[in-house]
């Protein structure tokens, strides 16, 4: 013992580190920030370090060229001893962080934190989720897969759109024509060098901010923050009533930070690592990509926005939003802080967890995609065939054969891009099944060129029959009257 | 010494030493910014593009819609299957051909062909289109992304090398109206 204290004290005779580290764990906040609301930040900070060490083990064997990445994923996953597990912890990593991030995120706004003077505080934070969000994408990148490689497809259609230059950009963000080996090899480059480098410099910056202007004051409602008194009350605040913050506040940051690592650990070890998918061979079409978890919103929003709007909101609609975050501190850097007196700020924060989350619902089982297989993959319900005519049943299976399927559903089982039919022909008389099904309209599109008129009589006879048992097709009174019969 | 400006002569030579810098730095950027953006700087002189042939027309019967593939033009030793570039070659009638891009005009994922309903379907955001490109029903603002073609010596032969976008500088080689360049 008496060694250590003699080692370390020669080390600091030279380096004269150990007073101003002291002063600096020590230095008082305030008491109620001891609090399980406040661990958020410690806990980003532990998992970018889980991050960065298991992102250096995985680049030990990780092979960044388009031609050998997804072998060597497949090594690590099979070969390398435990390979799949830290694969696994740097993916759960990666889940973990972002979810972190935002709710930490959250917290500091719903808790004033971003007001005077934390305003760059704030700002640093904004360039921290973006870099956060750019190791995600990155990352989801080198997982040289064929969700990877439709994703850089996707992402350079979106750079496309950019007026006037997004061809060239296009060129810049793939390397080349195509992507290919130089776009591996530069996301590899992001992922690798440049965004970690950022996120540590920004991550430095980010601290020595909350240490320079201290944690934020747990909010009381009616203490409001005035750029003229509030660094006297913070001071007075932390001098009267408040702790060394090693060890008065850091427990429950070590406690919710090992929690987190375990959770981690769980998850990587209960769930395994992400993939990797099919391999990432342009030519193998049977495929429908997907992004990873917190880009499913966005994959979402891309297929149910108006084809019209689509460019400006891709374009405009990120500018807006950076925007706002980022003039927040500046048009509210004043007032009250407590989220008990900010109802909008609430009303806000609910408003895009709902909408985020309802998004990433949709985004699990995708309506608005065709469901590829299931004109051969899906039956027509047994019931919907008993006791029908020739006619009608030739018309199932042009229902089948046409891929009617694929994108209606019938006895629950189908796509959900069109309605479901099981009910259609109480809602179309005849005449508008036919016209729908040969003109298309509303999203569908027109079969009139691929379907025979036999094919359409039988399809349409087939439609016919889709009612409920006591419940009598739709038709059209003024047929029956014309053709003289009683209506 | 100080000049009657009151500049000194330490103050002159640190001045000095940065402009000395920043000229040194302004003849460095000229190569790294030119090393950055060499990929667009290639595709602006050199362009991407060449012809390519697609095989025999043998192998697209007439009325039929089939998948080809080609090895993208512009390589590098590292790409493995993904310079393989699929696309939809449509014989429409033993003369005329369409040459579909693989990428949806949407967002770039790959369609599919259904010969039956005589679609084309695109499984991300449900973009679908008839039989000769045209938009039928979804996302896509436009049709699918064309390629210029010809026949030489009864191969069939499409001017590729570039992944198609919305905004593509190609924009003059793929034939976004239905402007027919056939057999040059």
């Amino acid at each position: 013992m008496r060694l250590i204290k003699q080692i370390g004290d020669w080390f600091d005779e030279r380096l004269g580190l150990a007073g101003p580290i002291r002063e600096t764990i020590q230095h008082p906040v305030p008491r109620q920030t001891a609090s399980w609301a406040y661990v958020f930040g410690s806990a980003a900070l532990t998992v970018f370090m889980l991050q960065l060490v298991t992102g250096i083990l995985l680049a030990l064997l990780y092979v960044p060229s388009a031609g050998e990445a997804w072998n060597s994923l497949q090594i690590l996953n099979h070969q390398v001893t435990f390979g799949w597990f830290i694969r696994a912890l740097h993916g759960w990593g990666s889940n973990f962080m972002i979810a972190i991030v935002l709710i930490h995120m959250v917290q500091v706004f719903l808790f004033g934190a971003y007001k005077f003077p934390r305003e760059l505080t704030w700002i640093v934070g904004i360039l921290l989720l973006l870099l956060t969000l750019g190791m995600a994408f990155t990352g989801q990148v080198l997982r040289f897969d064929q969700d990877a490689y439709w994703g850089l497809g996707i992402g350079a259609s979106i750079s496309s759109r950019i007026p006037f230059l997004g061809p060239w950009i296009v060129n810049l963000l793939l390397g080349g024509p195509i992507i290919a080996g130089p776009t591996l090899s530069r996301f590899f480059a992001l992922h690798v060098f440049v965004i970690p480098g950022s996120l540590i410099a920004f991550v430095g910056l980010h601290l020595l901010l909350v240490l320079k202007l201290g944690i934020n004051d747990w909010p009381v409602p009616g203490r409001i923050v005035r750029r003229a008194t509030y660094l006297k009350e913070y001071h007075e605040l932390t001098s009267k009533d408040g702790v060394p913050f090693v060890p008065g506040a850091v427990a429950k940051d070590l406690f919710f930070s090992g929690f987190i690592l375990l959770a981690i650990t769980a998850c990587a070890m209960y769930f395994g690592p992400f993939g990797p998918s099919g391999q990432p061979d342009p030519t193998i079409i049977q495929t429908a990509p997907r992004p990873d978890f917190f880009f499913l919103w966005l994959y979402a929003v891309l297929s149910l926005l108006p084809p019209s709007m689509e460019t400006p909101a891709l374009l405009i609609g990120p500018v807006v939003v950076l925007v706002v975050l980022l003039a927040l501190p500046f048009f509210s850097g004043e007032g009250e802080k407590s989220w008990k007196r900010r109802p909008i700020a609430v009303l806000t924060i609910l408003l895009v967890a709902v909408a985020l989350g309802t998004f990433t619902h949709l985004a699990g089982y995708t309506p608005w995609s065709p469901v590829m297989d299931a004109w051969s993959g899906e039956p027509i319900p047994v019931q919907y065939l008993k006791g029908r005519t020739a006619l009608q049943r030739q018309g199932a299976v042009v229902f089948q054969a046409k891929q009617c399927h694929n994108c209606h559903a019938l006895g629950g089982a189908g796509g959900e891009r069109g309605p479901e039919l099981d009910r259609v022909a109480v809602e179309l008389t005849e005449d508008q099944l036919i016209r729908q099904v040969i003109q298309g309209g509303g999203n569908m599109p027109a079969y009139g060129k691929n379907l025979s008129p036999a094919e359409t009589t039988a399809l349409v006879a087939f439609l016919e029959t889709l009612h409920p048992p006591g419940q009598a097709p739709a038709r059209d009174a003024s047929r029956a009257i014309e053709s003289g019969a009683r209506p | 010494m100080t000049l009657p400006d009151g500049l000194s002569r330490r103050g002159m030579l640190m001045k000095l030493g940065l402009l000395f810098n920043a000229a040194v730095g302004m003849v460095l950027v000229v190569p790294i910014v030119g090393y950055v953006l060499s990929p667009m700087i290639r595709g602006r002189r050199a362009g991407y593009n060449s012809w390519l042939s697609l095989g025999p027309l043998g192998r697209f019967p007439v009325g039929e819609t089939r998948l080809a593939t080609y090895r993208n033009p512009v390589v590098t030793p590292e790409d493995g299957e993904t310079a393989n570039i699929p696309c939809w070659v449509r014989n429409v009638d033993g003369e005329k051909f369409q040459v579909f891009a693989i990428n949806c005009a949407h967002l770039g994922c790959p369609v599919r062909w259904f010969p039956q309903s005589g679609l084309f379907m695109c499984p991300c955001h449900g973009g679908v289109y008839y039989s000769d490109g045209s938009r039928a029903s979804g996302p896509p603002e436009r049709g699918l992304f064309e390629y210029r073609y010809k026949v030489e010596q009864g191969n069939l032969l499409i001017d590729a090398g570039q992944m198609p976008t919305t905004g593509a500088p190609t924009a003059s080689l793929i034939n976004i109206t239905a402007r027919k360049t056939p057999c040059a």
